[in-house]
């Protein structure tokens, strides 16, 4: 039996640092007039000019400019949620394939977070995971977390 | 983005229609993507250019696409890339592009499109009158008109450059009449390749898609929040640009010899009676007024040169004196009154000057107007101003077979 999966409060804090508020901005968009903004409603991805070696580094660490649709905040789209129970994933890293939102949040092939803000609530998370039962599971937008763990689903055996 | 490496010998004089013309000042100004989809009468201006690609005087890229939906949409790919684009269409042509015309100008590229004006249908007709033009009307495109073959080269020439100043950074479109302008050879003196190009000057990008170092998203959505700011900045460039049109027709004049003005005048100085109209009608309405001074009556014609912007304390500071202004407009009006009638009521409305204000619809479709139907007008209006009120009807159609069609009562 392999060794079942925690993570770490510093893991836990990278799902929670991608989205930052207007309000983390000096020179927000929100307080500018027509005149200051970019002709042509043209949005840059990153402050100032980037080097190209901006892959390599975590999308918490980019110098991801306002209007980054990173910074466009979009959970209250959901109606479902995913929910992980961490101690039946094996980090098959299949949801984090298979995500069409980058929503799955990985880091050294090993999944640390659902991503609420992007998240859009699809469910092919949970349809993609291979364990039983699922370590994804959706529930209700409005179920709180820690009550969707204490209704989590039974094994499904053979047959049934 | 840079100039063409080949360049053509031009005689002093070239005997060209005006699609032709069209043709050699694209060629000229260097434009890195043509994307069209050609459409009488407007075919020529792409042939011709596609010749000149052939002849391996184009170093830029030639694109023949579907639909003028996707000509459009070629050159908006190609102008957010960072490239110099431009297209050629006429009539249905432009009318399936209008939602891309609108991407155009909402993303702030400074596409040229030359214009050949035809009627709309139905009834399908080839023919020139203004009704693509007045389509365009409110796209957010600039919008010049040429009458001849010559003007029209010169002014796709200073459209690069109006659309492309840093302080513009709009569509340009450059109209010309459906056959009466495209297909009729007349005299252009045109500039050398390089003086032409010189004048041009390098494409300058903006935010461009294919500057690695600065990602960027083009054609973004925005919802209540944003848009109208949007909408703002744009119509803010576009109502500031008749500064950089003057300044690039001060500069064209110094290159060529030939000066262009935001509204062209004949003879409208001391004139009691103004033509208002544009496109070939102003030559004609110009020989008609010549007579029309032998005859005692002080005529004058007015054309908007720049028809979009609106240039409304211009159109007051001409129309002013007169006693009475003909509005004459080229297009079905579709249960209104004619744009130009619209333009300079409005234009006159909050000032103290009240000339007699009619409009005309005529050439519908191409339907010829000749100095005998301008002369008409003249006396007519004379008539009116001596009368002191307009003759029963603000709007008249001229030269339509049937019993007389007038709109818009007036008392009295």
């Amino acid at each position: 039996m392999a060794k079942e999966k925690v993570i770490t409060p510093e893991q836990e804090a990278i799902a929670k640092s991608l989205y930052k508020s207007t309000d983390q901005f000096e020179n927000s968009i929100w307080n500018m007039g027509w005149d200051e903004l970019v002709p042509g409603a043209a949005c840059f991805s990153f402050e100032g000019e980037i080097d190209h070696t901006v892959v390599n580094v975590n999308p918490e660490d980019r110098p991801n400019a306002e209007t980054n649709s990173i910074n466009k905040y979009v959970g209250d789209w959901r109606v479902v949620k995913p929910v992980w129970k961490v101690d039946l994933c094996i980090d098959c890293q299949n949801c984090w394939l298979y995500c069409p939102d980058t929503s799955i949040i990985s880091r050294d092939k090993e999944m640390v977070g659902i991503d609420y803000d992007h998240c859009k609530g699809c469910g092919i998370c949970s349809e993609v995971c291979p364990t039983n039962p699922k370590s994804l599971v959706m529930f209700d937008e409005n179920t709180k977390n820690e009550d969707a763990l204490t209704q989590w689903p039974e094994k499904n055996t053979k047959g049934e | 983005m840079y100039r063409n490496k080949r360049s053509m010998e031009l005689a002093d004089v070239e005997v060209w229609d005006g699609n032709v013309a069209n043709s050699h000042a694209l060629r000229q100004a260097s434009v890195d993507v043509v994307s069209a989809y050609p459409i009488t009468p407007s075919t020529g201006t792409v042939e011709a250019y596609a010749s000149h690609n052939a002849n391996g005087y184009v170093d830029g890229e030639m694109i023949m696409t579907e639909s003028e939906h996707a000509a459009m949409s070629g050159c908006i790919g190609a102008a957010a890339a960072g490239a110099r684009s431009a297209t050629a269409t006429s009539s249905q042509g432009l009318a399936l592009m209008v939602e891309t015309l609108y991407q155009a100008s909402g993303m702030r590229l400074p596409i040229v499109l030359c214009m050949i004006n035809r009627a709309l249908a139905a009834p399908l007709n080839v023919n020139g009158d203004h009704s693509d033009m007045y389509l365009a009307n409110q796209t957010g495109w600039i919008s010049i008109d040429a009458c001849t073959p010559e003007e029209s080269y010169d002014l796709v020439l200073c459209a690069f450059r109006i659309g492309e100043h840093l302080d513009v950074r709009l569509p340009v479109i450059v109209n010309q009449d459906g056959f009466l302008t495209s297909h009729k050879a007349q005299n252009v003196r045109p500039l050398s390749d390089d003086a032409a190009y010189d004048f041009v000057g390098d494409y300058k990008e903006v935010n461009s898609m294919l500057n690695f170092d600065k990602p960027v998203t083009h054609g973004v959505q925005t919802e209540s929040d944003w848009h109208f700011e949007h909408k703002a900045k744009q119509n803010a460039a576009m109502m500031a640009s008749p500064k950089v049109i003057e300044e690039v027709f001060e500069e064209y004049a110094k290159v060529s010899g030939r000066k262009y003005n935001m509204i062209e005048t004949y003879k409208s100085e001391d004139a009691d009676i103004i033509i208002v109209c544009m496109g070939t009608t102003y030559q004609t309405a110009q020989v008609a007024c010549d007579k029309m001074r032998e005859e005692g009556i002080k005529a004058g014609v007015v054309m908007p040169r720049v028809f979009r912007p609106t240039q409304m304390d211009k159109l007051v500071e001409t129309l002013k004196n007169a006693k009475a202004v003909v509005c004459m407009d080229r297009s079905a009006p579709g249960g209104q009154t004619g744009l130009l009638y619209n333009d300079v009521t409005a234009a006159l409305f909050n000032t103290p000057y009240r000339p007699l204000v009619s409009n005309k619809i005529y050439g519908l479709g191409g339907r010829d107007i000749n100095i005998g139907h301008l002369s008409t007008i003249y006396k007519e209006a004379q008539a009116e101003v001596e009368a002191g009120k307009l003759d029963g009807a603000i709007q008249k159609w001229i030269g339509v077979r049937g019993p007389e069609l007038k709109y818009y009562s007036v008392e009295g």
